[in-house]
């Protein structure tokens, strides 16, 4: 069990790409830390730098007490888990498990006990005796675990464990790990660019973007008050709709006196899709915003469905969550609302939340 | 994404070690010797040598020896890789339709392979030995005047088809795999499309399997150039008259029997040329496969 | 299928048997010679079927007759034949798989270098250097050797490109996961790269195995001694007199020896074989 500590973290690849341009983060104890963000971030990168399979081209990375830029990825005392799993294909399951603790010279006994301890928590019991070519795509991920677990480190790292998964099993492992992680409160630091996992695994949600950390805060946190345009629309489906701010307000947007003016930078506003509802018909309440919407389309996803309309004068599309089944016919005009108290604000310029 | 490699400095050094080593001592070493010997001329005693420069390739090349060595090996190349490709694609095409002793088959017809050339060469040269091979006897019984040893297109006969005997399996199992390749449904198609089967072999298999072809015939040239160096020992021993010496063959007899150490390190140079030519040509064609497959 | 069950079929059978029959007959008769007195086979035509010399002239073979082969035991034939089959595939085998791991999971100053160095010789097979290869022998010391007649053989690239394109399929995690799991590149190799590549050496022992059973202009060239010969080379000795006083019955006994050891290997783990050459010669 143990603290990560990353301090200035920089990788420039062979040929110049620089896949992660300085990023400092300080998992704590036993914490569950997710990185999240688009394909060719740097969140692979930074995962294997803590790993040791990538070298360091500056700053530095502590597990525990210890700097381990020098280290070998062996005795840092981490385990990690593969998206493809990485199982040996010759091995069995069992020996597969004790390949890392036999190479530390660990005595039989207590392999055998770790072993058996971590098949019982993953139910692989049975499997033991197989080779990787036998089991399902579920049960290899199992295995992998499996592996993580006997050697019982100071951390875990996970690299899109889930992501070889169908969807089922995918929601159903992602609350295994959680259930794991929670019981045995190892220190993990996981990468995934599913923003779903991504909210229900971390206790702490980094979200990269171009080989920087753009927001690192809890789930909550980062998806209601996200710290940039970036993190805005990077979480949350469909993404919060934006509506860039004009000298002249918005067209077919009223909303309370003051709201739309006031001094300062160019700005873009943001509202998530299930702040708004459908007004039609109604009168406007005070204090609210009103959208004059033609609808687009509509997006049924079962329980919930999200019409989408633009704002006259070519304004931008937004989207509206509505409960249930909704029926609108495309072309429709209709009226939207949403209450102000939800409203974010970014600088255009920076990106940066105001 | 790059391949995953390990960190150590010295490691990889130590692992080339035995091959460089090897490489260097029995392949740069003597290369470069013929290359040096190939522009030297010796005295007639082998006590003295003098840099002529290409002097010796001249001489080689202008040679009516080393030319007619030229044209033995191309018709016997040419010959041999014609004949065992021909009866291995029959084979290969005809083992396609059964289904069953496709193994017993490929068992029975693979033996040659293993086959020393020299041996091969044995064997051919016992069966149609004129003073006591059976084949002889049978061939003369019928009114054939069969002598390899006195008549040179006869003698080339003997060891063409020995070469070509040998060569078969390699060839039987590279042409029953490109033909397993070839996808059925497009001779299914064909074959809705009302196409006989000889007409769906020559306008749909064979195109397909063109580049084993091609390269089966760079392999049997290849094949026929150096392996055959024990078939053409044994059986002929490169004459009559010179009529079966091949290029190789020269080489070894210039350098070890006659001792014109000049003139066998400058056929060496050349044949390492024509080697690399060949290289080269098999190699665009491995390109090419990537572009069928 | 397409093929009705007409007429196709059966005629493929027909052209398999006699296909099968021209391609075994050579090593049919051989050994119907091997089985016949030396006055039959001095009188053509050949029966068809084994004579009843076949303990005599075996036992000749193997356990008298030394004077024939230059006053060596067959057994010492065959003995040199295989520490020189053996010699090529294993030494082969061994140099091929140290440098193409060198060369996939290292990076290190040169190494396209090497690979290089190592690739061109994949061209070039040794009858094309005969002579100052040997030069290089004598001035080593090295006629009459087993290492005279197995290292300069071992000098190719087919072995390691073969490998190397091997190992290149292996994935990237593999290493990763072994290099958490504590393993260095000599573990790596012994616990994880050489299980799998069995397949891969077994098919290529095979047909190394035949190169070097086969070899007949080497080991011609770096034996003097009679002692050091291999099975092929006395093979073709004892024809090389007068064709008279050739003893043909000998001769196909001693062929059938030599055939014997590949043509088992071949069959026997023809599995592998055909792999092996199908897959190595890409
Ligand atoms: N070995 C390498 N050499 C050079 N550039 C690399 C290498 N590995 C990754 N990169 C580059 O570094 C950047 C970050 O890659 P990385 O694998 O960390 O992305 P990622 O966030 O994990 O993406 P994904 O979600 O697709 O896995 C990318 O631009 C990638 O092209
Ligand atoms: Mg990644």
């Amino acid at each position: 069990m143990a603290k990560i500590e990353l301090k200035d973290v920089r990788k420039v690849y062979h040929g110049g790409v620089e896949a992660v341009k300085g990023v400092s983060l300080s998992v704590e104890d036993g914490a569950f830390v997710v990185l999240v963000g688009p394909s060719g971030c740097g969140k692979s990168t930074l995962l294997r730098m803590v790993a040791g399979l990538e070298s360091i081209s500056s700053g530095t990375i502590a597990i525990g007490d210890r700097v381990v830029n020098e280290l070998e990825p062996a005795e840092r005392d981490i385990a990690m888990v593969f998206q493809n799993y990485a199982l040996y294909p010759h091995m069995t399951v069992r020996k597969n498990l004790e390949y890392g603790l036999k190479n530390r010279k660990m005595a039989s006994g207590e392999i055998a006990r770790r072993v058996d301890e971590a098949a019982k928590m993953l139910e692989i019991g049975a499997l033991l005796d197989r080779r990787p070519g036998q089991l399902s795509g579920g049960q290899r991920q199992r295995v992998a675990m499996g592996r993580a677990l006997v050697r019982e480190p100071a951390a875990f790292l996970f690299d899109e464990p889930l992501s070889n998964l169908d969807a089922k099993l995918r929601v159903q492992m992602r609350a295994e790990i959680r259930r794991l992680q929670r019981r045995l409160k190892t220190t993990s630091l996981y990468v995934t660019h599913d923003q779903l996992e991504a909210m229900t695994l971390a206790d702490t949600l980094v979200v990269l973007n171009a080989g920087r950390i753009e927001q690192a805060g809890s789930p909550m946190e980062v998806y209601e008050r996200p710290a940039s345009l970036f993190v805005a629309t990077f979480i949350g489906s469909p993404a919060m709709n934006l509506l860039p701010l004009g000298a002249g307000g918005i067209a077919g947007l009223t909303a309370p006196d003051g709201l739309l003016s006031g001094a300062g930078p160019a700005k873009t506003l943001g509202i998530r899709p299930e702040h708004m509802r459908l007004a039609d018909g109604e009168a406007p309440r005070p204090g609210e915003m009103r959208f004059d919407l033609t609808v687009t389309g509509v997006e049924v996803v079962g329980a919930e469905s999200f019409v989408y309309g633009t704002l006259p004068e070519g304004g931008p599309e937004v989207a509206v969550r509505v409960a249930g089944y909704s029926h609108v016919e495309p072309g429709t005009r209709l009226a939207a609302a949403a209450d102000p108290a939800y409203l974010h604000r970014f600088d255009r310029e920076t990106g940066r939340r105001i | 994404m790059q391949k995953a490699v390990f960190p150590n400095r010295v490691l990889p050094y130590l692992l080339l070690a035995p091959q460089v080593a090897i490489t260097i001592v029995f392949f740069y070493w003597p290369a470069s010797q013929a290359l040096y010997q190939s522009m030297l001329k010796e005295d007639p005693f082998g006590l003295k040598s003098k840099f002529v420069g290409l002097q010796n390739f001249t001489q080689v090349l202008g040679n009516p020896d080393y030319l007619n060595s030229v044209r033995v090996t191309v018709v016997f190349s040419v010959s041999t890789a014609v004949l065992a490709m021909a009866l291995a694609l029959f084979l290969a095409t005809a083992a396609e339709k059964v289904v069953r002793g496709k193994g017993f088959y490929r068992t029975m017809l693979i033996w040659p392979y293993a086959v020393a050339p020299a041996v091969a060469g044995l064997l051919f040269l016992f069966m149609f030995n004129p003073s006591m091979g059976t084949f002889a006897y049978l061939l003369r019984d019928a009114g054939y005047r069969w002598n390899p040893l006195l008549d040179g297109d006869q003698a080339m006969l003997l060891v063409v088809v020995a070469a070509a005997w040998k060569q078969i399996s390699y060839n039987f199992l590279f042409f029953v795999a490109a033909l397993q390749s070839v996808p059925r449904s497009l001779i299914e198609a064909a074959a809705i499309d009302g196409a006989s089967s000889t007409k769906r072999f020559w306008t749909i298999v064979f195109p397909l399997i063109a580049p084993t072809t091609f390269f089966l015939l760079v392999v049997n040239t290849v094949y026929a150039f150096f392996d055959t160096f024990g078939i053409i020992d044994a059986v002929t021993g490169g004459g009559p008259a010179q009529a079966t010496q091949t290029l190789v063959y020269k080489v070894y007899n210039d350098g070890f029997v006659n001792l014109d150490l000049g003139g066998s390190a400058a056929q060496s140079v050349i044949l390492m040329a024509i080697v690399i030519a060949l290289t080269a040509i098999q190699f665009r064609y491995v390109e090419k496969r990537v572009h069928y497959a | 299928m397409i093929e009705k069950p007409g007429i196709g079929r059966p005629l493929a059978h027909v052209v398999l048997v006699l296909g099968v029959l021209v391609v075994a007959f050579p090593i049919y008769y051989t050994f119907i010679a091997s089985t016949q007195s030396l006055t039959t086979i001095l009188r053509p035509p050949l029966p068809l079927t084994p004579g009843d010399q076949i303990a005599a002239n075996y036992g000749e073979a193997l356990f008298g007759g030394i004077g024939r082969i230059g006053g060596v035991a067959v057994t010492t034939l065959l003995f040199n034949t295989l520490v020189m089959a053996l010699g090529i595939a294993l030494g082969k085998i061994f140099i091929s798989i140290l440098s193409a791991f060198a060369v996939v999971f290292f990076r290190f100053p040169l190494r396209m270098v090497f690979f290089w160095l190592i690739f061109v010789t994949l061209m070039l097979p040794v009858e094309v250097r005969i002579l100052p290869t040997y030069k290089v022998m004598v001035d080593l010391g090295m006629i009459d050797t087993y290492a005279g007649l197995i290292l300069p053989l071992i000098a190719s690239a087919t072995a390691t490109l073969l490998f190397r394109q091997f190992f290149m399929t292996i994935p990237s995690e593999l290493v990763e996961a072994a290099r958490i799991d504590g393993a260095g590149p000599l573990r790596f190799l012994r616990d994880i790269l050489l299980p799998l590549s069995k397949t891969n050496i077994a098919a290529l022992f095979v047909i190394l195995f035949i190169y070097g059973w086969t070899q007949y202009l080497w080991p011609l060239l770096v034996t003097n001694d009679n002692q050091m010969n291999t099975i092929v080379i006395a093979l073709k000795k004892m024809v090389s007199f007068a064709d008279a006083d050739t003893p043909w019955h000998m001769v196909m006994v001693t062929s059938i020896l030599a055939i014997l050891p590949p043509v088992l290997v071949v069959v026997l783990m023809q599995r592998w074989f055909v792999r092996g050459l199908v897959e190595s010669e890409k």
